[in-house]
């Protein structure tokens, strides 16, 4: 599991070009949008292609993105439970 | 009609040109085939979260409008209007790859957004929340022109009072492959000192942005007054000449008018013979001075040749690496631009003291 949190604090920065961030100064549950790391609605639908093209997960409604998004606990613990690879 | 003014001049060059209070008084030398711009600290003017999701190009632009907003004193501006032949390359390559990549699934949104041509006009727009007129033309060399011919003509028109007019490229990994497989990019690496005498085809590549504030009030910051702009999508070799006099003939000029000619040689073999026919034929007897080798070929970098004439009326001074001959005039009153690449997309840019 906690591989798995390091793995996604490297992706978001990397792939949400998070130029002044490091691995380290994401905390497990800091949000991830609003006023942790102020993510946007774009930042969203690019971590909703991750999780597809990475954990095979395919959200339906983006409006579960809201509450999967929270924090990298959160999304550790969505992705543990429904990845299909 | 009204009177057009550039009140201000930015750029971002291969050569250390954004600081507007020297003028090419330190020079980067190279040894290659492409050439990237000498950046300035993006982060002293895009804040962080704003320049995540920028490449270099949206960058530059975003930096240089900066630059020419302060100089000019103006908060926000009636029209901004970009140029670019190439526009936002490095996400359209992103983009394109991860389509490939991924088998046309897993589309991610940023790059896709941020790969249009007018993402630099559109950003710039965001940052001064300037919901004015925004355009962008995409016309190869003649981009540039097209966006300073429209603000031109709203000015005159007195549709504007202030416009924001630049030209922006970035070089694009992929795109300079190609270019260099069609032999666009020269073969062999050369310097400041020998690309025009080379003896080969194609040029050197390069990027940059190059803005300027324009406006039919002429301001304590002003550096010229723009007389005309025209621009020949096709122009035979011979028929350059007469077409120059007769450009001038309809602003009321004669060549003997000219002190200074700008000229777009690149060192490419076969067609910098279209500036040599003028430089050894009509301009002769004129002040010449040329650029390209400092800071190679772009389809907006004719924008580098307006901002080297605006600089040059202000500041009456003409750095040595810039003159093509040693004909030299009290005064520098009247200055002609000309630019072509490849034979196509001529341009011609009238500028007067002010």
């Amino acid at each position: 599991m906690s591989d798995l949190k390091q793995e996604l604090k490297e992706k978001i920065i990397e792939q949400l070009n998070l130029e002044e961030i490091s691995v380290a100064d994401i905390a497990d549950d800091d949000a991830l949008f609003g006023d942790g790391l102020g993510l946007d609605s774009i930042d969203a639908l690019e971590l909703i292609v991750m999780l597809d093209k990475d954990y095979g997960i395919r959200l339906s409604d983006p409006k579960e993105g809201r509450k999967i998004f929270e924090s990298v606990q959160v999304m550790a613990d969505y992705i543990q439970e429904h990845r299909t690879k | 009609m009204k009177k057009v003014f550039i009140n201000s001049i930015a750029s971002i060059s291969s050569q250390k040109t954004f600081d507007n209070s020297v003028f090419l008084n330190e020079i980067i030398d190279y040894n290659n085939t492409v050439i990237f711009a000498h950046d300035p600290d993006y982060k002293q003017y895009i804040p962080p979260a704003a320049a995540r999701r920028m490449a270099k190009g949206i960058k530059m632009g975003v930096v240089a409008s900066k630059i020419a907003m302060d100089e000019a004193g103006i908060e926000t501006v009636d029209a901004i209007i970009t140029g670019t032949g190439m526009g936002c390359m490095i996400d359209s390559e992103k983009f394109v790859s991860a389509i490939i990549d991924n088998n046309e699934q897993y589309l991610t949104p940023t790059s896709f957004i941020q790969s249009t041509h007018n993402t630099v006009a559109g950003q710039i727009a965001l940052g001064m929340e300037c919901k004015a007129y925004n355009f962008t033309y995409v016309h190869s060399a003649i981009s540039f022109e097209s966006a300073l011919l429209d603000a031109k003509m709203q000015l005159e028109n007195d549709e504007a009072e202030h416009i924001l007019v630049g030209g922006v490229e970035e070089l694009g990994e992929h795109t300079t492959k190609v270019h260099r497989t069609i032999n666009h990019i020269k073969p062999e690496a050369v310097t400041i000192s020998t690309v025009l005498n080379s003896k080969t085809e194609g040029a050197v590549f390069s990027e940059g942005a190059n803005f300027f504030a324009v406006s039919n009030e002429k301001r304590e910051s002003c550096y010229a007054e723009l007389l005309a702009v025209e621009t020949y999508n096709t122009l035979q070799k011979e028929r350059v000449s007469e077409t120059i006099e007769y450009f001038l003939e309809e602003n009321n000029l004669k060549i003997d008018n000219i002190d200074l000619v700008v000229l777009g040689n690149n060192g490419d073999v076969e067609f910098d013979s279209y500036y040599t026919q003028l430089s050894e034929g009509m301009f002769r007897q004129t002040q010449q001075v040329f650029y390209k080798h400092l800071v190679g070929e772009n389809n907006t970098v004719s924008a580098f040749g307006i901002w080297l004439a605006s600089k040059i009326i202000k500041i009456q001074s003409i750095p040595e690496i810039l003159k093509i001959n040693s004909i030299a005039t009290s005064e520098v009153k009247t200055v002609l631009c000309y630019n072509q690449y490849r034979g196509q997309n001529h341009s011609l840019v009238l500028l007067k003291k002010c």
